[in-house]
């Protein structure tokens, strides 16, 4: 309890870099992701080239290294030097962005062709049926597998320890050289995590049931705040090659 | 600009970073494919399999890299790093492997179930003959998934010193001061192993989705 009490805060710091660090990544990540994935949709095969190139580079290459390129590789090639914070939203958002843009394409081809069909007889413009018809019936498809993007991005911003940012997990380690007592100093840490990743699941089931509502579609297992605290169904580390 | 020479000199250390790197996605990867597998059978038992559950859960829901370092730190200095790394790659991916399992097996029909109890099979029969062939199956390419997912995790035992790719790049690349070779050079061997796995999976997965 002691230990608890005097640690604290510098546990929350650390606690407060990730957050910065998730919202940031799933920030950049949520614009790349619906930019990219939209090109992905669209006639022109340039566009849906540049798709493809994106999401397979950033979705085959381990958010980490992308980091380390940026860190250590880019102020070599171009004598700029770059915040290891931005860097480290950089690579996660890239990474991130490239499985997200994966699922937006595919939600956005999932929405059946008579919708479509229906804009073309409203003469509808392309924005107009992307606003108001595709994009909700997509988005409500998406949300679920983003809800567990934003769970994976959580869990690699603790890769940026390596490069001297001091996010919760560098914290851990500050916590456990200097008392000794490595058990406890990580279990605070684990915890919180564990904590963190409930408060997404929680935020991202509430979006989807509004996204639900939208469309005229009841939530799943029944309306209601206690909806939200069924057993989570965070099943399915999501998006790598389909 | 880009140096051809210390390309050529690097790449024996950096492929033998990359043999490093693929062992231990093959080791991890097959604890991962029967832990998760048990742990999606005991799941189904009352208590412990709640249990079971929320460890798995925990595990999930917690960065792989913190895990490993916490291992690391806590197991005895004679077990090596790259022990400690492949263990708990399996054991953290056998926490998303269980739920492609469960899937799975909540995929097979109800009466195959009763099949088994009419004929009086016994339990391993039951499982062993009936369900988990046919669960198994349909999963094979949603497995196949998380194998480049971890080999793409596999720079995290970067943080515990086990000479897989990465921490090869930044040893050669700190030697010779050719960062950007060396990092850029990782970027393409993992390209090179992730792109064309991405398009063997997606042949399983039309030759298997389908049944």
């Amino acid at each position: 309890m002691e230990f608890l009490e005097q640690q604290l805060p510098r546990y929350a710091d650390g606690a407060w870099i990730t957050i910065q660090l998730t919202v940031g990544g799933a920030a950049l990540a949520f614009v790349l992701a619906m930019a990219i994935g939209i090109l992905g949709t669209t006639r022109f095969w340039w566009a849906r080239a540049i798709t493809t190139v994106f999401v397979e580079t950033f979705r085959g290459i381990a958010a980490l290294v992308v980091m380390f390129w940026f860190v250590f590789a880019f102020p070599d090639l171009t004598g700029f030097e770059l915040d290891p914070r931005f860097a480290a939203i950089l690579a996660l958002g890239l990474n991130v962005g490239a499985y997200g843009a994966e699922v937006v394409r595919a939600a956005i081809n999932a929405v059946p062709p008579s919708q479509v069909e229906a804009t073309v007889a409203l003469n509808y413009s392309w924005t107009q049926r992307m606003r108001l018809v595709v994009l909700p019936q997509a988005w409500a498809q998406m949300l679920p597998t983003f809800g567990n993007l934003v769970i994976e991005l959580m869990k690699a911003t603790a890769v940026v320890y390596l490069v001297g940012i001091v996010d919760l997990t560098s914290v851990a380690q500050q916590i456990r050289s200097a008392t000794g007592q490595t058990f406890v100093a990580f279990g605070v840490a684990f915890v919180l995590y564990y904590l963190l990743a409930q408060v997404l699941i929680l935020g991202m089931r509430a979006l989807e049931n509004r996204a639900g509502k939208k469309l005229g579609r009841a939530p799943t297992g029944g309306g209601g705040i206690l909806s939200l605290l069924r057993p989570p169904s965070v099943g399915t580390k999501v998006g790598v090659a389909k | 600009m880009w140096d051809f020479q210390f390309t050529y000199e690097a790449m024996p250390d950096l492929l033998s970073g990359i043999l490093t790197t693929i062992q231990l996605t093959l080791i991890g990867y097959s604890i991962a494919l029967v832990l998760g597998l048990l742990v999606a059978v005991v799941r189904r038992t009352p208590i412990i399999g709640g249990i079971v559950h929320f460890v798995m859960e925990f595990i999930r829901t917690t960065p792989l890299i913190i895990q490993v370092v916490f291992v690391f730190l806590m197991t005895p200095a004679d077990i090596s790093a790259f022990t400690v790394g492949v263990v708990v790659l399996g054991v953290h991916y056998a926490a998303y492997t269980a739920e492609v399992y469960r899937s799975g097996i909540e995929g097979v029909a109800k009466g195959q179930w009763e099949a088994a109890r009419a004929l009086s099979l016994s339990t391993g029969r039951t499982w062993g003959a009936i369900v988990l062939p046919q669960a198994i199956r349909k999963v094979i390419p949603a497995l196949g998934n998380y194998l480049i997912s971890m080999f793409k995790d596999t720079p995290l035992l970067f943080a515990i010193g086990v000479t897989e790719l990465l921490t090869q790049a930044q040893r050669v690349g700190s030697e010779s001061f050719r960062v950007v070779e060396a990092y850029t050079l990782v970027g393409f061997l993992f390209l090179a192993v992730s792109v064309p796995s991405a398009i063997i999976i997606r042949r399983l997965e039309k030759r298997y989705a389908a049944v």
